[in-house]
């Protein structure tokens, strides 16, 4: 699967490098909730720029991703949505909720700072 | 896949299928000089259709081709299953019918990325989706025309 996923401190950084399937976008969804729980991570952050398009099977994917890391114990932020993307997805009306999302790296993991007090890197 | 005179046609079997449709439908869509972010749009209404075939149906296609008329562009979509079609299409168009499920998911939302949007379906015989949009600069170059600031 096209996907590199990295740690970093206490967060679970998932760069997705091309189109997914559906098969490939629930497969990732699967892993990245056993890697939360198996490397204790409290923050993830999705890199979504390669995606194309983000449709209703898509959103909901993600969704569920951030949903399913929550009940695992992490927070997640959505990086890098494309703005041709983001004008589809709000005329389509997806619900995107309760996805937050960021332009780049350096914001989500100042927001995962936030949130979660600060572990993302070991100098901070 | 196959190409005549500029018609592209995709068979629609597996989730395989649908990344393929909307790199296509996005690439003819740029080839046809669509502006931003319509290419997007487009790609986004071509996988949501498409996967309802492949969730619901199994098997179908995809026919794209560019329009011509009068003085505008445009792009033909044709979203073909020959499944158990949709008993009601106008509740399968509402918003909300897709949280309840079933056949016709997506199809509001699919319908608001495209200018023209038309769903014929028979019991039993299949549905077919038939989509259009239109390159937005054809309408501003004849609207300047028209106020004689064509420059």
């Amino acid at each position: 699967m096209s996907v590199a996923i990295l740690a970093q401190g206490d967060y679970l950084i998932a760069s997705i490098q091309s189109d997914l399937s559906d098969t490939e976008i629930l497969a990732l969804r699967d892993d990245l909730s056993e890697r939360i729980g198996r490397l204790r991570c409290r923050g993830l952050i999705v890199d979504v720029a390669a995606l194309e398009v983000i449709d209703s099977f898509v959103a909901r994917a993600l969704r569920q991703i951030a949903i399913t890391a929550r009940l695992r114990g992490a927070e997640t932020v959505i990086v890098g949505i494309q703005p041709d993307v983001a004008v589809a997805m709000v005329q389509f009306r997806l619900n995107m909720e309760p996805l937050r999302a960021t332009l780049d790296l350096d914001e989500a993991l100042a927001l995962l700072d936030r949130w979660t007090g600060g572990h993302g890197f070991d100098q901070r | 896949m196959a190409s005549i005179n500029g018609e592209i046609r995709i068979p629609i079997n597996t989730d395989t299928d649908l990344v393929t449709a909307r790199a296509e439908g996005r690439a003819l869509a740029q080839r046809l000089g669509f502006s931003r972010p319509d290419p997007t749009l487009i790609a986004t209404a071509i996988s949501e259709l498409a996967r309802n075939i492949v969730m619901h149906v199994g098997h179908g296609e995809i026919t794209m081709r560019p329009l011509r008329e009068d003085q505008r562009f445009g792009l033909l979509v044709v979203v073909r299953d020959e499944g158990q079609g949709i008993p009601d299409v106008d509740a399968a168009l509402r918003d909300g019918f897709a949280s309840r499920g079933g056949l016709g998911l997506g199809l509001p939302g699919a319908r608001r990325l495209m200018d023209e949007f038309e769903v014929t379906s028979e019991l039993g015989r299949g549905t077919t989706v038939t989509m259009k949009k239109w390159r937005v600069r054809d309408d501003l170059e004849r609207l300047r025309e028209r106020r004689g600031l064509s420059s």
